[in-house]
């Protein structure tokens, strides 16, 4: 079926491609001649490979800290009260202003660019984990708590399961929104990885390489989501007798 | 091994913010190796009284003594099984001490053996409370508080579980504390009755059953039941 959606899209692309100006939208020959070349000289793969690095440590990064601070504002009802303004504060400061105000403070760095990308998903996470803190189910606690479960123990095996869906929606979502900004902020300061080679292409407008980095990407993005994102989330909810 | 429970006053907030009495002076104690039975009407607070008595519930007024570092099993009216855990990991993971040979037998004694692998989700209302029982006994508890553990369970099954906490109980000398409404389930099980009294409960009267519980006959259980249903005419017309 995947294999079938993938054709479709192929084909399309083609089809249009010959209705179109081949200047504007070229067709699927070119850009595998384009990746055939960035490929070969290995810059494709140091490009992706950058990229990769960034998201992996952005993406680390924002979900210990939301977890952890959506775990402790779901509990404790103060530290709700005062982080809550930040958050709200934090969600609707606008991606770019984030990536800007990061270089512009700690320099075109890749400290910079990696901790702003962080601090764009970590709000998201936070709110997440908030909710399913809220959520925990009391009674288990109760049981936790008669039985003389030890803190790491009731927390692994009481807590962190029921948190799971949550975490995996988190890091759904997550990994969506980096996806989108760290090629925002290497087009902005990195002299390296996709959103540079792309700045790259559209000064150069060299649609092909442009399309060749893309795709490639995009590839990357679908074999992660399902190699890793889907069987995570299919091991952790199956306990439940039909998971969605 | 001693448990003294001297409860004076608890109430519940409500959400219009009311104040409401749910116990008025609960007061008894238990020896190591008897089987006490909190037995009221439904909604009279036992459950409540419980929860004060396993420590999960500190806001009350009065005072219980509960043997320190006594090891608590405890069987909820609901199951409160993991769902993410299987039969056998929700009952290690709370007693995981316990050797295998006496797990297994327990596991024989409660019919669960052809269910260890499975998730609780795959269990019916009855195999689930029959896990929360191997759970409780597992940890080879000092204090056993078990709340309404037959409820909504049909006849024959409660029965046949009712004998088999007998079997658990009589075995070792646990101190228990059993909540029921069902009265057959109270003589049946208990050495002595806590009547309760309708909300806010208070204790009645203290009923004891000296028979042991293997011989006791439907004669000395006819005679118990004559005795508490004066004590529960004699507290209506109170009322009236």
């Amino acid at each position: 079926m995947r294999l079938l959606s993938l054709a479709v899209f192929l084909a399309t692309w083609w089809i249009a491609a010959l209705l179109v100006d081949s200047g504007k939208l070229p067709a699927p020959p070119a850009v595998l001649a384009a990746l055939t070349v960035e490929a070969k000289s290995g810059a494709l793969f140091l490009n992706l490979g950058a990229t990769l690095a960034r998201v992996v440590l952005a993406f680390v990064l924002a979900m210990t800290l939301g977890v952890a601070i959506g775990y402790w504002m779901g509990r404790v009802r103060v530290v709700n009260r005062i982080g809550d303004p930040w958050l709200i504060l934090l969600l609707n400061l606008p991606a770019l202003v984030v990536i800007v105000l990061a270089y512009m403070w700690a320099g075109l760095t890749e400290a910079a660019a990696i901790a702003a990308i962080a601090i764009n998903k970590l709000p998201t996470a936070v709110v997440t984990l908030r909710e399913g803190t809220r959520a925990l189910d009391p009674a288990l606690d109760e049981m936790a708590n008669v039985f003389a479960f030890p803190r790491a123990k009731a927390f692994q095996h009481v807590v962190l399961p029921q948190l799971a869906p949550y975490i995996a929606a988190a890091a759904r979502s997550g990994l969506a929104l980096i996806w989108k900004i760290v090629l925002v902020a290497e087009l902005l300061g990195r002299p390296n990885g996709v959103g540079f080679e792309i700045g790259v292409a559209f000064q150069l407008f060299d649609i092909p390489l442009l399309l060749a980095y893309s795709l490639s990407f995009a590839a990357v993005v679908l074999i992660i989501e399902t190699a890793l994102v889907q069987p995570f989330e299919a091991t952790i909810s199956r306990w439940r007798p039909r998971a969605a | 091994m001693q448990l003294e429970v001297d409860i004076l006053a608890k109430a519940f907030k409500n959400a219009a913010g009311e104040s409401q009495d749910v116990l008025a002076g609960v007061k008894f104690s238990l020896r190591a190796g008897e089987v006490g039975v909190l037995f009221g009407p439904s909604g009279c607070g036992k459950s409540t009284v419980l929860k004060i008595v396993a420590g999960l519930d500190h806001d009350f007024q009065g005072k219980v003594l509960r043997p320190s570092n006594a090891r608590i099993g405890m069987v909820f009216q609901e199951p409160r099984l993991l769902p993410w855990r299987t039969v056998e990991e929700n009952v290690k993971l709370a007693a995981p001490l316990a050797d295998e040979a006496r797990l297994s037998a327990l596991f024989d004694i409660l019919e669960l053996k052809a269910h260890l692998s499975h998730f609780p989700n795959e269990l019916s209302l009855g195999l689930a409370r029959r896990v929360a029982l191997a759970r409780a006994f597992a940890i080879e508890p000092d204090f056993l508080i078990l709340d309404e553990p037959l409820a909504s369970l049909d006849d024959a099954l409660a029965a046949r579980l009712r004998e088999q906490i007998a079997i658990l109980v009589g075995d070792r000398s646990v101190m228990t504390l059993l909540v029921t409404h069902d009265l057959d389930d109270a003589i049946r099980l208990g050495d002595r009755l806590f009547l309760l009294s309708a909300r806010p409960a208070q204790v009645l009267d203290v009923v004891p059953i000296c028979a042991p519980r293997s011989k006791r006959s439907e004669a000395d259980m006819a005679a118990i039941k004559t005795k508490i249903a004066r004590h529960t005419n004699n507290s209506a017309k109170r009322d009236a």
